[in-house]
C-alpha cells in the first residue's frame, strides 16, 4: 500500500495554485468612532446573525481617510473579530493603518489608491451624525448555459440562472433565488444562507428536493399536480409553497 | 488533424468495447488511418474482440514505461491494413497509466493517425478519466435501461469538467449517444425506455441505435468487430454510426419494431 501511494505523489502533484474570485461583504466606514461602530455593527449583524457568522469581512477606510478621520485599525480589528466576523482585507488604508493590519495578520487590498497626506493633522472628534454603513457588495449572478449532469454541484453566491436541465442526481445550490429554465431533475437549495426571501423557479419540476433557506420537501412529498410542471417556489410561515407560473 | 474519440459510459457491460472495435475497423474500412487503444488495463478484452490475441507481444503500459516502442507494441490489424491496435497489459492494474504518460502516447499516434479510438474501462476511476481526458469526441454508449442512463449522464459531467478541453478552456468535446442493446418490442411493451425517453433525460445528439442483435456476440466469439458483418442489423447499425460520424446524412433505422407477416401484409403507417 505505502509503496502505491508513493508511486501516485510521484506521478500526480500533491498541491496546485488556482486563481478564484470571492465575493465578500465590505465594511465602510464613515466614523471613526469605535464605540457606535460596535453597537451598529451588532445592531446589523442581529438582523441576519446566519449570514454573518464566521463570514470573511474587508474594511475600507477611504472615506474615513479622505475626511481626515483617523482610527485605531488593532481596535477595530478586535471589535470585527469580538463580532463574530472574520476581517480578511484592509482597503483604503494609510501607510501606518496598513503596517498595523499587517501586524496583525490582515492583507492589504489595493483596491483603489488613497491620497492621504501624512503631514495633516488629523481630527479626532467624530462628526455626531456620521454612521457606520455596512454595504454588503451585491452577489453576481451566476449564469449556466449547459446541462448541469448528474454528480455535478454548483453554488452561487447570488442568483443561479441555468438555461438547460439539471439531471438527476446534480446539486444545485444558490444564496439568492434558482432559476431553472429546462427540467430540474436534480436537487435544488436556495437561499442556502439562511435568505428565506429566496425563491426556485422552473420551468418543469421533477426535482429530487427542493429547500429554501433549509427547508425542504423531498420528492416523495411532492403531489402529482405540481410535477411536470412550470412553478415557482417559495417560503410562507416557514412551509414551503409550491405555486404554478 | 488526428482526433482523439473516447467510446465511454460509466456503467460496465452495454458495449464500450464492442463499439470500439466497431467504428475503429468502420473509420479504415473508409480509408482513414486508425488506431484503437485499450485503457482496461488489467481487464483486456479487446484483442479478443479484434481476434489478435495470439499476436500480442508488446502493450500500452510496455510502451509507457518505455520497455518497448510504440511500433513494436501496434499490432496491424488482419483485416484491414489502415487499423492498428494497441493491446491493454492483462498482468498490471490501472495504476500503471500515468496522465503524462498516455499524454506522451497519444501525441505520438497523432503524428501518424488519423483517428484514434480510446476504449474506456467501466467506472470514472484513473482508467476512465485517462481514457477521455484527451479526448476531441466522445461516444457515450448508453442501454435504454434507467441505471445505465444515470451513468451516462455522470460520465457527460466528467467530460464537461474534467477533461483536458475543459481544464485548458477550449472548445469542449463533442459528445454523441450511441445507444446500444436497442429492443423496440420491448420499448413496445413498455419492458425499456424508448429512444426518446433517454435523449429527453440526456438531452445528446444522437449518433445512432444499435439493437440487440445474436451477431455482437458471436462475431465477439469469433473475433471479427461485428461491422464486417454486413448482412447483421448490428454491422449496419454501426456503418450507419460510422457514416454520420463522418458527415454523411443517413436516416436512423432499428428504431421502430420489425413487423412481422401481418405487419407487412397490412403495413401499419
Amino acid at each position: 500500500m505505502s509503496t502505491d501511494s508513493q508511486q501516485n505523489a510521484h506521478h500526480s502533484p500533491t498541491l496546485e495554485f488556482k486563481s478564484s474570485t470571492f465575493s465578500v461583504p465590505v465594511l465602510v466606514l464613515a466614523s471613526n468612532d469605535v464605540i457606535t461602530i460596535e453597537q451598529q455593527l451588532q445592531e446589523k449583524i442581529h438582523l441576519a446573525p446566519e449570514f454573518f457568522k464566521n463570514s470573511p469581512l474587508v474594511f475600507d477606510l477611504q472615506e474615513l481617510n479622505s475626511l481626515d478621520l483617523d482610527i485605531d485599525v488593532t481596535e477595530l480589528i478586535n471589535i470585527i473579530r469580538k463580532l463574530g466576523l472574520l476581517p480578511i482585507g484592509i482597503r483604503g488604508g494609510a501607510a501606518q493603518q496598513n503596517q498595523q493590519a499587517l501586524e496583525l495578520g490582515i492583507p492589504i487590498h489595493s483596491g483603489y489608491s488613497t491620497a492621504v497626506s501624512s503631514g495633516t493633522q488629523k481630527q479626532q472628534t467624530p462628526e455626531p451624525e456620521a454612521t457606520t454603513e455596512l454595504q454588503v457588495i451585491a452577489a453576481t449572478n451566476t449564469l449556466i448555459t449547459h446541462p448541469v449532469r448528474s454528480g455535478q454541484r454548483i453554488y452561487a453566491a447570488g442568483d443561479l440562472i441555468i438555461l438547460a436541465q439539471v439531471s438527476a442526481g446534480a446539486e444545485i445550490l444558490a444564496e439568492g433565488n434558482i432559476h431553472v429554465y429546462g427540467s430540474l431533475r436534480g436537487r435544488a437549495l436556495a437561499g442556502v444562507q439562511g435568505n428565506t426571501e429566496a425563491r426556485i423557479f422552473c420551468s418543469d419540476l421533477q426535482a429530487e428536493l427542493i429547500s429554501i433557506a433549509g427547508n425542504y420537501k423531498i420528492s416523495e412529498d411532492l403531489n402529482g399536480a405540481v410535477l411536470n410542471q412550470p412553478v415557482q417556489i417559495y417560503l410562507q410561515n416557514h412551509t414551503l409553497v409550491i405555486k404554478d407560473i | 488533424m488526428a482526433r482523439i474519440i473516447v467510446v465511454t459510459s460509466g456503467k460496465g457491460g452495454v458495449g464500450k468495447t464492442t463499439t470500439s472495435a466497431a467504428i475503429a475497423m468502420g473509420l479504415a474500412k473508409k480509408g482513414h488511418k486508425t488506431a484503437v487503444i485499450d485503457f482496461d488495463v488489467g481487464l483486456r478484452n479487446l484483442d479478443l474482440i479484434m481476434g489478435c490475441e495470439r499476436r500480442v507481444v508488446y502493450d500500452f503500459v510496455n510502451v509507457i514505461n518505455g520497455e518497448a516502442t510504440l511500433n513494436q507494441a501496434l499490432i496491424r490489424d488482419k483485416n484491414c491494413n489502415l487499423l492498428y491496435i494497441l493491446p491493454a497489459s492483462q498482468t498490471r492494474d490501472k495504476d500503471a497509466l500515468s496522465q503524462e504518460g498516455v499524454g506522451k502516447i497519444l501525441d505520438e499516434l497523432k503524428k501518424d493517425f488519423k483517428y484514434i479510438v480510446c476504449d474506456s474501462p467501466a467506472g470514472i476511476e484513473k482508467g476512465a478519466h485517462l481514457a477521455m481526458y484527451f479526448a476531441d469526441d466522445a461516444f457515450i454508449v448508453t442501454n435504454p435501461e434507467v441505471s445505465s442512463v444515470r451513468d451516462s449522464d455522470r460520465m457527460l459531467g466528467i467530460l464537461s469538467s474534467k477533461s483536458r478541453r475543459a481544464e485548458q478552456n477550449e472548445e469542449p468535446i463533442r459528445e454523441y449517444l450511441l445507444l446500444s442493446r436497442y429492443s423496440p418490442d420491448r420499448v413496445k411493451l413498455g419492458e425499456m425506455l424508448s429512444v426518446d425517453d433517454v435523449q429527453e433525460i440526456l438531452s445528446l445528439h444522437l449518433l445512432g441505435v444499435i439493437p440487440e442483435s445474436k451477431s455482437v456476440l458471436n462475431a465477439s466469439n469469433s473475433g471479427t468487430p461485428v461491422i464486417l458483418d454486413e448482412k447483421s442489423d448490428a454491422g449496419q447499425a454501426y456503418a450507419d454510426i460510422v457514416a454520420r460520424y463522418l458527415g454523411e446524412d443517413r436516416p436512423h433505422r432499428f428504431i421502430d419494431e420489425k413487423k412481422g407477416l401481418f405487419g407487412k401484409l397490412f403495413g401499419g403507417k
